[in-house]
Protein backbone atom coordinates (compact mmCIF):
# COMPACT_ATOMS: atom_id res chain seq x y z
CA UNK A 1 0.00 0.00 0.00
CA UNK A 2 1.52 3.50 -1.12
CA UNK A 3 4.97 1.35 -0.76
CA UNK A 4 5.90 2.80 2.65
CA UNK A 5 6.72 -0.35 4.88
CA UNK A 6 4.62 -0.36 8.41
CA UNK A 7 8.19 -0.69 10.23
CA UNK A 8 9.69 2.37 9.02
CA UNK A 9 6.47 4.07 10.14
CA UNK A 10 7.10 2.42 13.69
CA UNK A 11 11.39 3.30 13.11
CA UNK A 12 10.21 6.66 12.78
CA UNK A 13 7.10 6.70 16.07
CA UNK A 14 10.13 5.53 18.00
CA UNK A 15 12.99 7.87 17.32
CA UNK A 16 9.60 10.60 18.23
CA UNK A 17 9.81 8.73 21.33
CA UNK A 18 12.78 8.48 22.43
CA UNK A 19 13.48 12.54 21.69
CA UNK A 20 10.37 12.92 23.76
CA UNK A 21 11.60 11.00 26.42
CA UNK A 22 15.27 12.78 26.86
CA UNK A 23 13.56 15.66 26.60
CA UNK A 24 11.47 15.54 29.67
CA UNK A 25 14.77 13.96 31.29
CA UNK A 26 17.18 16.36 30.31
CA UNK A 27 15.10 19.34 30.32
CA UNK A 28 14.68 21.26 34.14
CA UNK A 29 12.12 23.24 32.46
CA UNK A 30 8.62 22.17 33.40
CA UNK A 31 6.64 23.63 30.54
CA UNK A 32 9.27 21.85 28.17
CA UNK A 33 8.87 18.96 29.82
CA UNK A 34 5.73 18.55 29.40
CA UNK A 35 6.23 19.74 25.81
CA UNK A 36 8.39 16.35 25.52
CA UNK A 37 5.23 14.42 27.13
CA UNK A 38 3.12 15.75 23.86
CA UNK A 39 5.90 14.37 21.83
CA UNK A 40 5.70 10.45 23.08
CA UNK A 41 2.28 10.81 22.73
CA UNK A 42 2.43 11.84 19.43
CA UNK A 43 4.49 8.74 18.66
CA UNK A 44 2.21 6.27 19.89
CA UNK A 45 -0.72 8.08 17.88
CA UNK A 46 1.71 7.49 14.86
CA UNK A 47 1.52 3.79 16.25
CA UNK A 48 -1.90 3.38 16.49
CA UNK A 49 -2.12 4.52 12.90
CA UNK A 50 0.76 2.58 11.44
CA UNK A 51 -1.32 -0.71 13.07
CA UNK A 52 -4.51 0.70 11.68
CA UNK A 53 -3.48 0.93 8.15
CA UNK A 54 -1.76 -2.42 8.39
CA UNK A 55 -4.24 -4.34 9.64
CA UNK A 56 -7.07 -2.31 7.72
CA UNK A 57 -8.97 -2.05 11.48
CA UNK A 58 -10.09 1.55 12.11
CA UNK A 59 -9.98 0.99 15.79
CA UNK A 60 -6.65 2.24 15.62
CA UNK A 61 -7.60 5.60 14.33
CA UNK A 62 -10.66 5.52 17.08
CA UNK A 63 -7.90 5.52 20.03
CA UNK A 64 -5.78 7.53 18.24
CA UNK A 65 -8.68 9.57 18.48
CA UNK A 66 -8.90 9.19 22.40
CA UNK A 67 -5.25 9.54 23.04
CA UNK A 68 -5.77 13.11 21.51
CA UNK A 69 -8.30 13.64 23.99
CA UNK A 70 -6.34 12.57 27.10
CA UNK A 71 -3.59 14.34 25.64
CA UNK A 72 -5.73 17.80 25.96
CA UNK A 73 -6.57 16.87 29.25
CA UNK A 74 -3.49 16.40 30.26
CA UNK A 75 -1.78 19.57 29.33
CA UNK A 76 -4.75 21.57 30.39
CA UNK A 77 -4.00 20.25 34.50
CA UNK A 78 -0.37 20.22 33.38
CA UNK A 79 -0.38 23.63 33.29
CA UNK A 80 -3.23 24.99 35.46
CA UNK A 81 -0.77 22.98 37.93
CA UNK A 82 2.09 24.94 36.71
CA UNK A 83 0.71 27.99 37.71
CA UNK A 84 -0.35 27.63 40.73
CA UNK A 85 3.30 26.14 41.29
CA UNK A 86 4.72 29.22 40.07
CA UNK A 87 2.71 31.68 42.20
CA UNK A 88 3.42 29.70 45.45
CA UNK A 89 7.30 28.76 44.63
CA UNK A 90 7.83 31.56 42.26
CA UNK A 91 10.24 29.09 40.06
CA UNK A 92 9.49 26.55 37.19
CA UNK A 93 13.03 24.76 37.85
CA UNK A 94 12.03 21.41 38.63
CA UNK A 95 15.00 20.80 40.86
CA UNK A 96 13.96 23.91 43.05
CA UNK A 97 10.18 21.83 43.67
CA UNK A 98 11.29 19.17 46.02
CA UNK A 99 8.08 20.01 48.81
CA UNK A 100 6.88 16.06 48.49
CA UNK A 101 11.05 15.09 49.48
CA UNK A 102 10.49 13.13 52.74
CA UNK B 1 10.00 5.15 -5.09
CA UNK B 2 6.42 6.83 -4.92
CA UNK B 3 5.49 10.35 -4.69
CA UNK B 4 3.26 9.37 -1.21
CA UNK B 5 6.41 7.42 0.45
CA UNK B 6 9.01 10.97 -1.04
CA UNK B 7 6.17 12.71 1.21
CA UNK B 8 6.39 10.46 4.19
CA UNK B 9 9.93 10.36 4.11
CA UNK B 10 10.71 13.99 3.96
CA UNK B 11 7.94 15.18 6.76
CA UNK B 12 9.30 12.42 9.01
CA UNK B 13 12.39 13.83 8.24
CA UNK B 14 10.94 17.17 9.17
CA UNK B 15 8.96 16.04 12.40
CA UNK B 16 12.25 14.72 13.80
CA UNK B 17 14.42 17.42 13.53
CA UNK B 18 11.87 20.06 14.82
CA UNK B 19 11.27 17.30 17.60
CA UNK B 20 14.87 17.81 18.37
CA UNK B 21 14.46 21.21 18.15
CA UNK B 22 11.71 21.55 20.43
CA UNK B 23 13.78 19.46 23.16
CA UNK B 24 17.47 21.62 22.80
CA UNK B 25 15.67 25.61 22.00
CA UNK B 26 16.59 28.13 25.34
CA UNK B 27 13.82 29.95 24.69
CA UNK B 28 10.46 28.42 25.55
CA UNK B 29 8.95 30.40 22.59
CA UNK B 30 10.71 28.59 20.13
CA UNK B 31 10.29 25.26 21.35
CA UNK B 32 6.29 25.66 21.44
CA UNK B 33 6.92 26.96 17.51
CA UNK B 34 9.14 23.89 16.99
CA UNK B 35 5.89 21.89 18.28
CA UNK B 36 3.71 23.35 15.88
CA UNK B 37 6.04 22.36 13.24
CA UNK B 38 6.34 18.94 14.69
CA UNK B 39 2.50 18.66 14.71
CA UNK B 40 1.26 19.81 11.26
CA UNK B 41 4.30 17.19 9.62
CA UNK B 42 2.82 14.60 11.88
CA UNK B 43 -0.72 15.63 10.51
CA UNK B 44 0.95 15.11 6.71
CA UNK B 45 1.54 12.17 8.11
CA UNK B 46 -1.38 10.81 8.99
CA UNK B 47 -3.12 12.34 5.62
CA UNK B 48 -0.44 9.59 3.80
CA UNK B 49 -1.42 6.95 5.76
CA UNK B 50 -5.46 8.01 4.57
CA UNK B 51 -6.34 8.59 8.50
CA UNK B 52 -7.20 12.24 6.91
CA UNK B 53 -10.13 12.79 10.00
CA UNK B 54 -7.08 12.04 12.63
CA UNK B 55 -4.83 14.66 10.50
CA UNK B 56 -7.72 17.21 10.98
CA UNK B 57 -8.08 16.67 14.56
CA UNK B 58 -4.02 16.76 15.22
CA UNK B 59 -4.43 20.14 13.47
CA UNK B 60 -7.60 22.07 15.11
CA UNK B 61 -6.77 20.35 19.02
CA UNK B 62 -2.71 19.93 19.07
CA UNK B 63 -1.55 22.86 16.76
CA UNK B 64 -4.44 25.26 17.36
CA UNK B 65 -5.56 24.57 21.00
CA UNK B 66 -2.68 22.84 23.05
CA UNK B 67 0.57 24.60 21.62
CA UNK B 68 -1.82 28.09 22.58
CA UNK B 69 -2.48 27.07 25.85
CA UNK B 70 1.68 26.10 26.06
CA UNK B 71 1.96 30.18 24.41
CA UNK B 72 -0.16 31.49 26.82
CA UNK B 73 1.15 29.88 29.78
CA UNK B 74 4.66 31.00 28.40
CA UNK B 75 3.71 34.21 28.54
CA UNK B 76 2.14 34.07 31.85
CA UNK B 77 5.18 32.65 33.84
CA UNK B 78 8.49 34.96 33.55
CA UNK B 79 11.62 33.35 31.84
CA UNK B 80 13.83 35.82 32.23
CA UNK B 81 15.97 33.93 34.78
CA UNK B 82 18.16 31.32 32.96
CA UNK B 83 17.55 27.89 34.23
CA UNK B 84 21.21 26.16 35.45
CA UNK B 85 21.70 23.09 32.93
CA UNK B 86 21.77 19.74 35.12
CA UNK B 87 24.92 18.05 35.84
CA UNK B 88 27.37 16.19 32.68
CA UNK B 89 26.10 12.89 34.44
CA UNK B 90 22.61 13.29 33.71
CA UNK B 91 22.59 14.69 30.60
CA UNK B 92 24.61 11.18 29.61
CA UNK B 93 22.30 9.25 31.49
CA UNK B 94 19.55 10.73 29.71
CA UNK B 95 20.59 10.28 26.26
CA UNK B 96 21.82 6.90 26.81
CA UNK B 97 19.09 5.40 27.92
CA UNK B 98 17.04 7.45 25.11
CA UNK B 99 19.64 6.11 22.51
CA UNK B 100 19.70 2.79 24.03
CA UNK B 101 15.58 2.20 24.02
CA UNK B 102 15.36 4.02 20.29
CA UNK B 103 18.76 1.64 19.04
CA UNK B 104 17.50 -1.69 20.65
CA UNK B 105 14.00 -1.46 19.17
CA UNK B 106 15.16 0.32 15.87
CA UNK B 107 17.11 -2.80 14.57
CA UNK B 108 14.31 -5.45 15.97
CA UNK B 109 12.05 -3.56 13.60
CA UNK B 110 13.73 -2.75 10.76
CA UNK B 111 14.64 -6.72 9.90
CA UNK B 112 11.20 -7.06 10.38
CA UNK B 113 9.78 -9.12 7.85
CA UNK B 114 7.46 -7.16 5.29
CA UNK B 115 3.79 -8.30 5.70
CA UNK B 116 1.34 -7.38 3.20
CA UNK B 117 -1.31 -4.87 5.07
CA UNK B 118 -4.60 -6.22 4.98
CA UNK B 119 -6.73 -3.88 2.49
CA UNK B 120 -8.85 -1.39 4.81
CA UNK B 121 -12.84 -2.23 4.76
CA UNK B 122 -13.14 1.47 4.06
CA UNK B 123 -11.35 1.09 0.98
CA UNK B 124 -14.15 -0.78 -0.23
CA UNK B 125 -16.74 1.35 0.69
CA UNK B 126 -17.83 4.66 -0.83
CA UNK B 127 -17.55 6.43 1.97
CA UNK B 128 -14.74 8.30 3.01
CA UNK B 129 -12.68 8.15 5.97
CA UNK B 130 -14.27 10.68 8.50
CA UNK B 131 -17.41 8.92 7.81
CA UNK B 132 -16.02 5.83 8.58
CA UNK B 133 -14.50 6.96 11.51
CA UNK B 134 -18.04 8.75 12.32
CA UNK B 135 -19.89 5.50 12.04
CA UNK B 136 -17.22 3.53 14.12
CA UNK B 137 -16.94 6.09 16.78
CA UNK B 138 -20.70 6.41 17.50
CA UNK B 139 -21.62 2.38 17.12
CA UNK B 140 -18.85 0.67 18.44
CA UNK B 141 -17.06 2.67 20.80
CA UNK B 142 -20.13 5.19 22.19
CA UNK B 143 -19.53 4.28 25.69
CA UNK B 144 -15.36 5.19 25.77
CA UNK B 145 -16.51 8.31 23.31
CA UNK B 146 -19.00 9.75 26.03
CA UNK B 147 -16.20 8.63 28.87
CA UNK B 148 -13.76 11.00 26.95
CA UNK B 149 -16.28 13.76 26.96
CA UNK B 150 -17.06 13.79 30.97
CA UNK B 151 -12.61 13.36 31.00
CA UNK B 152 -12.76 16.21 28.72
CA UNK B 153 -15.15 18.04 31.51
CA UNK B 154 -13.43 17.25 34.39
CA UNK B 155 -10.56 18.71 33.17
CA UNK B 156 -12.11 21.63 31.80
CA UNK B 157 -13.28 22.23 35.86
CA UNK B 158 -9.85 21.21 37.30
CA UNK B 159 -7.49 23.84 36.03
CA UNK B 160 -10.30 26.75 36.77
CA UNK B 161 -10.25 25.85 40.18
CA UNK B 162 -6.27 25.35 40.22
CA UNK B 163 -5.54 28.27 38.30
CA UNK B 164 -8.40 30.69 40.52
CA UNK B 165 -6.28 31.53 43.15
CA UNK B 166 -3.46 30.99 45.22
CA UNK B 167 -3.34 27.03 46.91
Amino acid sequence: MNGIPSSHILVLSLILFSVGLAGVLIRRNIIIMLMGIELMLNAANINFVAFSRQLGDLAGQVFAVFTIVVAAGEVAVGLAILIALFSNKDTINIDQINIMKG
Amino acid sequence: MTGSAFIFYLLSAVAVISAVMVVTRRNAVHSALFLVLTFFCVAGIYVVLAAEFLAAVQVLVYAGGIVVLYLFVIMLVPQHAPLKAPPMRHMVGALMLAGLLAGALITFFWDAPEVAPVPAAAATTPAGNIETVGMELYQRYLLPFEVASLLLLVAMIAPVILARRRI
